[in-house]
């Protein structure tokens, strides 16, 4: 268990005023909340924010955790808590902003040790869990399976909670598209009424690829051709996660120029479409026949393409 | 250990009431997102609505900002239409820096 900075989380002093940390907090929020900011760490950092702010809004808390002093030593490692730290202090439930995944060790450890079955989770019936996954964009296409790892709270025997970790494996239906949702009868949470379990789901989000842009059903890419195959049009063949297709190139073919490759997105009722913006591409004059080959262009080829230009010359 | 696959749907329409509990909100709070035009359910009653794609979502979202940033539903209106709007415009950008 690593020791948390709460007051290096919201970027405040030790001696901040509660105001001080309120507005810290609701800056940060603002700043990191996953929904508006698409960084890579800002769901952690959101996270940290929110667990930081549920300490030190609270007095008692706020003492308690004064009372553990800075960070331990370096070199000392994982943090172990003084024995009866929080004698005297009382906490009232911890739920508020946490919702979807919890909070750190170290918190759970100060401010959850010893509660009732039920503490810092409502009593009653079981809930749904919610989740994300990751997939590739050719998953979708196929259909694939995924080993997943969940941590969930048991009521032992004695009454107390312990977190059980148990891996499962999801089939991601083929045909699946960022954004939707895959539900997972009867994995959520256990009941503490000791009925059934709520149901998990799973919010399906793709992996940056580096050809496709994913849009719906729709896949986007930039399909490169040569300037003789702009020039001339004809067939071309493409590779899709669907297979190779063939592509036919218009005459005189521009760069920009969008073709549609009709039921080759992503699989359903119906299908996505491919959507291939044209971009000529022009071959570096190495050998001495390239250099020929352009310059006959050169003189032979009447185009200007800045004809236009002339217009705005002075 | 033991590994079971299990059984997956995607979840493809929630009724008002399977909404409300898959955000864990309550009924007037996603008749009021549906009033500012945040979700667009199928169906003319709202006994009858049907929940599909983009608006569970943007549901899910909306559930988020307000419990996370404290934001009204006005104000979850224009924060969802203005993140749309910019994720058009970072794919755009995308588009032609990939160039």
């Amino acid at each position: 268990m690593d020791f948390k900075d709460y007051y290096k989380a919201l970027d405040v002093s030790r001696t901040a005023s509660a105001n001080d940390i309120k507005k810290a907090f609701r800056k940060a929020a603002r700043k990191y909340h996953p929904d508006i900011n698409s960084g890579a760490d800002a769901e952690a950092k959101f996270k940290d924010v929110n667990e930081a702010y549920e300490v030190l809004k609270d007095p008692e808390r706020r003492a308690a955790y004064d009372q553990l002093g800075k960070e331990p030593p370096q070199g000392q490692g994982r943090y172990q808590p003084p024995p009866d730290w929080d004698s005297g202090y009382e906490f009232s439930d911890a739920m508020g902003a946490q919702g979807e995944g919890g909070f750190s060790d170290f918190f759970e450890t100060l401010f959850r040790r010893g509660a009732g079955p039920t503490a810092g989770m409502r009593a009653g019936p079981a809930a749904d869990s919610h989740g994300r996954i990751e997939i590739a964009i050719e998953d979708s296409y196929r259909g694939a399976e995924r080993k997943l790892s969940l941590r969930s709270p048991v009521v032992g025997p004695n009454g107390g909670v312990t977190m059980q970790d148990r891996t499962i494996s999801v089939r991601v239906p083929k045909g699946i598209l960022a954004g939707q949702h895959i539900r997972l009868a009867g994995q959520g949470s256990l009941g503490f009424d000791g009925g059934a379990a709520g149901d998990l789901f799973l919010e399906v989000g793709f992996t940056a690829h580096p050809v496709y842009r994913p849009d719906g059903k729709d896949l986007y890419l930039d399909l490169p051709i040569t300037p003789w195959e702009a020039a001339l049009g004809g067939h071309i063949v493409m590779p899709t996660p669907d297979g190779k297709v063939d592509l036919r190139i218009p005459k005189n073919a521009r760069s920009g120029q969008k073709m549609r490759l009709k039921g080759k997105g992503l699989p359903g009722t119906p299908a996505g479409d491919i959507f291939a913006t044209l971009k000529i591409v022009n071959p570096k004059a190495e050998t001495e026949k390239a250099r020929a080959l352009f310059e006959q262009m050169a003189k032979e080829m009447p185009f200007d393409p800045r004809a236009h230009l002339e217009g705005y010359a002075k | 250990m033991k590994l079971t696959m299990m059984r997956t749907d995607i979840v493809e329409a929630l009724s008002l009431q399977d909404l409300c509990r898959f955000c864990q909100a309550d009924e007037t709070w996603v008749v009021e997102l549906v009033e500012h035009g945040v979700l667009d359910p199928i169906g003319s009653t709202s006994g009858n609505w049907r929940f599909v794609g983009t608006s569970i979502v943007r549901a899910k979202k909306a559930r988020r900002l307000n419990r996370d940033l404290g934001i009204n539903t006005a104000g979850i209106a224009l924060v969802l239409d203005l993140l749309e709007e910019r994720d058009a415009v970072l794919r755009r950008l995308a588009q032609h820096e990939a160039i």
